[in-house]
């Protein structure tokens, strides 16, 4: 039973059987019950389950985000929405310092089923504030989990993979996704959560992305296909942990990797992808690892700079040319 | 009030005072390092609360934790074990100091970042008014921690949402070493309740019976439906912030004049010489515990040899379990591997 619908609406609907399914699962966050959440993730959820199951907060990230964190510890499964990754700056305490620690510093004796859904990314013309990329940052937390759905189907999967898990996981949602369309299939075989996954085979290099990168990434390979280079694109799925395994293989067989991100390049997730399989594929490269990810300044408002700030379909197409010519010198 | 309880707070408060003057002297020896937050001159507060909390309430702590986790039932061998970092402790040697845990007792934690109690608690409390259950949450806090924007933030939620949480601030005139008046505008703390239109008042926290009395109440009020309550404890710490804090920013004359109402029997401890003397107190008046221990003895609810006798097991406990902790094995890599990845049962991740 497959069907094309949008990648909020499978968050939507993931959020939903869960909740039917389990009685201990509630969501909370800015404008999720009766307004049905900025990007429509939580629309039908107040009427169906009522204000104690699906909270309408204040703005207080802190704090509604450390309540998650409590009532995880007495076993309910809280889905907590921070509106934008950057406000999950006012709730890094909860997330890091509580979250990620209270199993391991009580010995093992918690169960920590924290499900933190933040959308972000760069998505159109909403200035330095709200178009930041944290990945690097909650990628260092030993004790955290963060999934980076791309798809409809792994926006399906992964929540509800997310929400059954009795560990912390942050879900990184782009922003320009929530209306995207794609196909979900509910009796497909369920990916593991953190499983990277081949989006196209190739041949002649390997292209490793995550997020809306890896859909722009495909589309580079189209043309470079036009080129006669033929491109493997990697989609992570997962930043932490993150299967090396896949990524390994690929670069074994392709010699050539580019590693695409929207994450600034100084420090970003890319610098810990790109340092992992220098280490781990050292011999079997080519070509100098190459990293192509956002300019290191704050996303300008002005919409021409905007996009000159992060990788575009042309500017991957360009930065894959590079790896390539390299390999001829 | 019966015999039996108050038999059981006396005793307390001494194994507090016992445990805590140990785990100094094991500091200093090299046993227990990293940053130990002793109780010492607060204990009425963790004695009176958690006396009067039922077993089914959740409790949520501080990094200055050992003695609420001792009076919630806690070994002392698995807390002093914890403090030395060894596999027998409470944590597995994972937490230490300033995170014991013991979920079996529900105590939910000792919380080192100022401020983190509360959100906490209010997720405790969110879960417990969600399944309709009769419980409720204490939460422990300093007056230093209720300048947090964590502390308004869950005052409104608690307040907004009717949650079940009680809380406790052991207001002991310093946060760290800036006394309240350099670093609050109002420093009557249970005042800041009245923002959240929540019921507070200030109770005296050297006195033993006056907070468990108001601690009693205030959580007869929360099962009865009335929401949240604020308990503000007025106390002091005789000792420096940390064992890396002597405390030098305090006027003597302040220390001593709380000392005056210690509210331990340590006049009857003349061995100590980290207090005033049996005699220096007499001449100063007397002191809370021994005001209370005379009580007791009028009323016949106990005798002088009794007191002796809870003064003898104490120090036996505590010795005991310094025994306990320096003779149980170091953790390995692999227990710290295991309490990290406790929740992952057959969960297959890639």
């Amino acid at each position: 039973m497959s069907e094309e619908i949008f990648y909020y609406q499978a968050l939507n609907r993931a959020l939903d059987e869960e909740m039917t399914a389990d009685d201990s699962v509630f969501t909370l966050g800015e404008d999720v019950g009766l307004a049905g959440g900025s990007y429509r993730v939580t629309e039908g959820l107040y009427a169906k389950y009522g204000e104690w199951r699906v909270r309408d907060t204040p703005i207080s990230e802190g704090s509604f985000t450390g309540l998650g964190v409590g009532a995880a510890l007495i076993e309910t499964r809280p889905v907590v929405e921070i509106m934008t990754v950057n406000f999950a700056l006012l709730a890094l305490d909860a997330i890091i310092n509580m979250a990620a620690k209270i199993p391991f510093m009580s010995g093992g004796q918690f169960a920590m089923p924290l499900v933190v859904r933040m959308p972000g990314g760069i998505a159109k013309q909403l200035a330095a504030q709200h178009s930041q990329r944290l990945e690097h940052t909650l990628m260092n937390v030993p004790g955290l989990r963060i999934a980076v759905p791309t798809t409809v189907q792994d926006a399906w999967w992964q929540l509800k993979q997310a929400i059954q898990s009795n560990e912390p996981i942050v879900l990184l949602e782009h922003e320009l996704l929530y209306f995207s369309k794609g196909i979900l299939d509910e009796d497909a075989e369920p990916i593991p959560m953190h499983r990277a996954v081949v989006r196209r085979p190739g041949e002649d290099m390997t292209i490793i992305s995550y997020s809306r990168t890896a859909i722009l990434a495909q589309e580079a390979a189209t043309w470079l296909a036009e080129y006669g280079i033929s491109a493997e694109v990697i989609d992570l799925r997962s930043l932490s942990p993150v299967d090396w395994g896949t990524c390994i293989t690929s670069v074994q067989k392709t010699h050539h990797l580019l590693i695409v991100e929207e994450d600034c390049v100084f420090a970003g997730a890319g610098a810990e992808i790109a340092a992992k399989l220098a280490e781990a594929c050292f011999y079997e490269l080519d070509s100098p690892v190459k990293r192509h990810g956002a300019l290191d300044i704050p996303t300008p408002y002005n919409r021409t700079l905007e996009i000159a700030s992060a990788p575009t379909v042309e500017s991957i197409l360009e930065a894959a040319q590079q790896v390539m010519s390299e390999n001829k010198l | 009030m019966n015999r039996s309880l108050y038999h059981a707070m006396l005793k307390d408060m001494l194994l507090a005072r016992s445990f805590e003057e140990r785990a100094a002297k094991e500091y200093s020896e090299g046993n227990i390092a990293g940053f130990l937050h002793l109780y010492p001159g607060e204990e009425a507060v963790a004695v009176g609360v958690l006396h009067a909390a039922e077993p089914s309430d959740y409790i949520v702590s501080t990094y200055r934790e050992h003695v609420h986790a001792l009076v919630r039932g806690v070994k002392a061998r698995s807390i002093m074990a914890e403090l030395f970092g060894r596999i027998d402790g409470c944590c597995k040697g994972m937490g230490g100091s300033m995170h014991l845990f013991d979920n079996e007792r529900r105590f939910m934690g000792g919380y080192a970042i100022v401020g983190e109690t509360y959100p906490v608690a209010i997720g405790l409390g969110y879960a417990i008014a969600m399944k309709n259950q009769p419980e409720a949450v204490i939460c422990f806090f300093g007056d230093g921690a209720v300048n947090q924007g964590t502390f308004h933030e869950s005052l409104n939620m608690a307040a907004l949402w009717n949650l079940p949480v009680l809380f406790v601030c052991e207001n002991n005139h310093y946060q760290i070493g800036t006394e309240i008046h350099r670093h609050s505008a109002v420093s009557d703390v249970y005042k800041r309740a009245c923002g959240y239109h929540m019921p507070a008042e200030k109770i005296n926290g050297m006195d033993v019976l006056k907070v468990y009395e108001a601690t009693r109440a205030a959580l007869n009020r929360i099962r009865e439906g009335t929401g949240p309550q604020f308990l503000e404890m007025e106390t002091y710490r005789f000792r420096g912030h940390s064992q890396a804090d002597a405390g030098n920013y305090r006027p003597r004359i302040e220390v001593d004049a709380f000392r005056h109402i210690d509210p331990l029997t340590q006049a009857e401890r003349n061995e100590d010489k980290l207090y005033p003397s049996a005699e220096k107190l007499a001449a100063v008046g007397s002191d809370h515990i021994h005001d209370f221990s005379q009580h007791l003895q009028t009323q016949q609810l106990i005798n002088e040899e009794e007191v002796i006798q809870f003064q003898q097991q104490v120090d036996d406990i505590v010795e005991d379990a310094v025994q306990f902790a320096s003779q149980s094995p170091e953790p390995t890599m692999e227990d710290a591997k295991d309490a990290l990845n406790c929740n992952r049962g057959q969960e297959v991740l890639i």
